[in-house]
């Protein structure tokens, strides 16, 4: 029914073209949308080096210090140089699957690959024509032709169940108690808002080459503002697009979930322990797609609702009183709330 | 399997020099307004083989580009592209211009034009013992439409397409980076290009399948085709059922960039995801499309130069209906990590793992193929037996990525890049040399050089596994796709498939080499130079075979029949 009704609006529009203000009403949202990113952009480094008392202002409640910004580990939660494996894994799901590629599927699909090699170099030895001038007229064998059937159908059935139990891993949801963050992804940096815990939308845009390097951080997946998270605490993210589609990727916590316009997809884990997670954006969406990373700083429970409170948050347990007007009032932009100070 | 007589022209063919078969119309009717399958074929494997010459340059960009961590050229190209004053955003968007040029060159204007355009309008009447395609006429306007196609989308390339010139889109063109993320001409023209391809595919599918239904030789039945045949007569099918929902897809696309409508957008009440199951939709359908006649063609050499006939005939033949129908039922193994419910992952996870069996069927019965035959190792010979194992090496990782639970981690990383390569520009590709260096002779009455040939294939043998294994690395090690600057761990992968394209490409001088050499001062190719392996009806004919051959319809045996 709503299609036959579009369908018939799409004619409409296409006969009068002076009708179609909806198209252009949307293409100024957009350009209106795409305004803070500029000025976001070009701002990152400042939002980072001056972060040091955070939204001290605009959250009456903070009076307590946001803790230090972590350290990350060399050739944790990031690329190693050379790396020819799976990157080391910090959530239950991402040991199961890590698990599942590295024991079930490589195994196998090396040992296909090679008994597929031998048998060919074989037959091309021992067949070639100056030692085999006669060729054989075989051209069937059903029993052979049985097996090659049924012998991979058993192969997948071994390998799917390992892997369907993977997905449903995958899909548990998250309990009640779970810190929540809206994660919303912009042409192109990323938003993190923490609605349970009263704390407004702050933005993350990547950190320049110099100042991620004086940071001891990887450049191109450091930015100046971490979504920070507790290590051991369950977790939910509701990641959105605001844009075009970006995908909210971190390998190190088997996590990859597309930012898309108009949806809230969900993604629940846990992080085994603190430490900073590296990611970057992972569907095509423009030019700097390249350029919009993603930090998870994992810390410890009490340091993460120190921040909360740093942030003027509540942590969990607390009675979120003035946070239902909290993320209304805070407007989105760059120097709203930084998550974690770049101390050098 | 079967003996096959052809009772007319039979290797006598160049005593008919004036014979009406041979009566060949004056240039420019011929070339530019011809109705005949071999000329028409010709036709598509010259364009087939510039729009490769400008893919493989664009990937070669790329790898320059790749090669160390920074942006190294990319801002000089910007500035020679858009003028002086090109921003470095300008150059970003530069890069997802040439991302997306590659892709749509390679797929639509360069391995369809030559396996289905090229191969198939060349071999499938000659295999079947038809004189011409069914519609001839319909067949030139197949061809002469790809032209206006290949240039809408060579000129996007330099009309606005938002941040900088061109369509930044990716050759999957997901909305709504493409309506509300790219404004002005440039990814319009792009679509249209992808309509008119579309068109061009559809009408030569229809022919296709019209011709191998209805014009077969006395006593081809459908089960002693050549499986060459059979492979263009699935394909054609894939064709006829995907290409219309692109079509249909990317005409939402345009109404919804310049009528008002609001398919894709949510804002609207429609959904970015529709766009993403349309396109995959087709987008699945076209990877078989892609690699099937590649599998024709791989069963016809393997067979030839193993003196035996294909082992498990049948199988084979039913192999490639089973992946055809299975390939269209798993399209939404592309789309894992776009937040679909477990259920239906779940079920996308095992349909996609199921393409693996008729896909092994296919593997183990090459190799049954050779297995007691007579092997001479020859040119094409050399490039089937290269795509058999490659082909398994894409296929293995192709049954990673099916479990929804581990693409999460490997979605639009290098992995993925590396695994379709392995298919693609290591299947497809292979599976095209071959079938050139196989029916070179027959097309162009010379032999190519054997030297030159075999050389060809271990330099490029070399260079695109060097290319593309690493990139496996790189994926696992979580880089993404589609990006023209990383950090700075991904360098030694990065630098090591940047040196693969370079010997790659010096591969690619000794094939353009010995082609213009073969052109040119190649030995005389006899009707039949592969000896008594060769079966199929193109090798009763002469070399090259008349302008018009079986007039007299072939007819053939069945009393070998066993």
């Amino acid at each position: 029914m709503n299609k036959v009704k579009s369908l018939v609006l799409a004619g409409l529009l296409a006969l009068a073209p002076s009708l179609a203000m909806g198209g252009h009403a949307l293409a100024q949202d957009n350009a209106v949308a795409a305004a803070p990113a500029t000025e976001n952009a070009a701002a990152p480094a400042e939002s980072a080096a001056n972060a040091t008392a955070p939204a001290a202002e605009a959250a009456p409640v903070a009076t307590v210090a946001a803790p230090p910004r972590m350290k990350p580990t060399e050739g944790i939660g990031m690329p190693k140089p050379g790396e020819y494996t799976l990157q080391e894994q910090f959530t239950s799901t991402g040991h199961t699957a890590r698990w599942l590629h590295d024991v079930m599927l490589i195994p196998l699909i090396f040992a296909i690959s090679i008994f597929v090699l031998i048998l060919m170099l074989y037959a091309m030895w021992k067949f070639r024509r100056s030692a085999n001038p006669i060729p054989s007229k075989t051209a069937h064998n059903t029993m052979i032709e049985v097996i090659w059937t049924v012998l991979p159908v058993v192969i997948l059935l071994v390998v799917a169940v390992p892997s369907i139990g993977l997905l449903a891993d995958q899909y548990k949801p998250a309990p009640k108690d779970a810190v929540v963050v809206k994660v919303t992804g912009y042409q192109w940096y990323w938003g993190y808002e923490y609605p349970d815990n009263g704390i407004p939308e702050f933005v993350s845009n990547m950190l320049p080459e110099d100042k991620a390097k004086a940071n001891g951080e990887p450049y191109l997946l450091a930015p100046d503002n971490r979504l920070v998270l507790p290590a051991g605490r369950p977790i939910k993210l509701i990641i959105t697009g605001a844009d075009v589609i970006h995908a909210f990727a971190v390998p190190s916590l088997w996590v990859k979930m597309d930012a898309v316009p108009g949806r809230l997809n969900e993604k629940s884990f846990t992080i085994d322990e603190p430490g900073v997670y590296y990611g970057q954006c992972s569907e095509l969406c423009g030019a700097r797609h390249g350029f919009m990373p993603i930090a998870i700083e994992a810390l410890p429970p009490a340091q993460f609702d120190q921040w909360v409170l740093s942030q003027g948050g509540k942590p969990a347990g607390t009675a979120p009183a003035a946070t239902a007007t909290a993320p209304q009032a805070a407007e989105k932009t760059a120097d709203a709330a930084p998550a974690a100070d770049a101390k050098i | 399997m079967t003996t096959i007589t052809a009772d007319h022209h039979h290797d006598h063919a160049h005593d008919h020099d004036h014979h009406d078969a041979d009566h060949k119309p004056a240039f420019f009717q011929r070339w530019f307004m011809s109705t005949n399958h071999k000329d028409i074929g010709t036709l598509y494997l010259i364009f087939a083989i510039i729009a490769g010459i400008i893919g493989g340059g664009i990937s070669g960009l790329m790898r320059a580009e790749l090669a160390h961590p920074g942006i190294q050229y990319l801002h000089t190209w910007a500035m020679m592209m858009d003028g002086p004053e090109a921003t470095l955003d300008q150059a970003y968007h530069l890069w997802n211009v040439l991302i997306t040029a590659h892709g749509l060159i390679m797929v639509f204007f360069m391995v369809m034009p030559a396996m289905i355009g090229g191969f198939g309008n060349w071999f499938v009447p000659i295999m079947i013992g038809a004189p011409d395609m069914a519609f001839p006429r319909m067949n030139n306007v197949s061809f002469w439409l790809l032209i206006p196609a290949f240039a809408l989308l060579l000129g996007s390339t330099f009309v606005p397409g938002g941040t900088g010139n061109g369509a930044g889109t990716g050759w999957t063109v997901y909305a709504p980076l493409s309506t509300s993320g790219s404004a002005g001409p440039a990814v319009d023209m792009a679509i249209l290009s992808l309509h008119i391809a579309g068109a061009s595919s559809i009408l030569g599918a229809i022919n296709f399948i019209t011709t191998i239904l209805n014009m077969r030789a006395p006593g081809m039945t459908l089960h002693k085709m050549p499986l060459f045949v059979w492979s263009v007569l699935v394909t054609a099918f894939l064709l006829l059922l995907a290409l219309p929902v692109l079509a249909a897809a990317i005409t939402m696309l345009l109404t919804d960039r310049n009528f008002g409508t609001t398919f894709y957008d949510a804002a609207g009440g429609g959904d970015p995801e529709l766009y993403q199951h349309l396109f995959w939709f087709f987008g699945h359908p076209e990877v078989y499309i892609m690699i099937l006649p590649g599998f024709g063609i791989v069963s016809q050499i393997i067979s030839t130069f193993s003196r035996k006939p294909v082992f498990g005939y049948l199988g084979m033949a039913y192999a490639m209906v089973a992946i055809g129908v299975v390939g269209f039922v798993v399209w939404a193994h592309h789309m894992f990590t776009t937040g679909m419910s477990v259920n239906v992952k779940m079920y996308f996870t095992a349909a996609t793992m199921v393409i693996a069996v008729p896909t092994g069927i296919k593997i183990f019965s090459w190799i049954a193929t050779i297995w007691g035959g007579s092997i001479s190792f020859k040119t094409p010979m050399v490039w089937a037996l290269g795509f058999i194992f490659l082909f398994t090496v894409g296929g293995v990782t192709g049954v990673v990525l099916a479990n929804g639970g581990v693409d999460d981690v490997l979605h639009d990383t290098y992995y993925v890049v590396a695994h379709f390569h392995y298919v693609l520009s290591l299947g497809a590709v292979f599976g095209l040399f071959a079938g050139f260096y196989y029916w070179f002779p027959k097309m162009s009455g010379k032999m190519y050089n054997e030297f030159l040939g075999q050389l060809h294939f271990w330099v490029f043998f070399i260079g695109v596994n060097l290319l593309f294994f690493p990139m496996h690395f790189l994926g696992l090690s979580g880089m993404p796709r589609r990006y023209p600057d990383y950090p700075a761990a991904f360098e030694k992968w990065n630098e090591l498939a940047s040196h693969g394209y370079e010997i790659m490409a010096a591969g690619m001088g000794i094939f353009f080499i010995n082609l213009i050499w073969s052109l040119a001062a190649g030995k005389k190719a006899e009707a039949n130079p592969w000896g008594e392996g060769a079966t199929t009806l193109e090798w009763t004919l002469s070399s090259p075979p008349p302008f018009h051959q079986f007039e007299t319809l072939p007819v053939i045996d069945d009393t070998a029949h066993h």
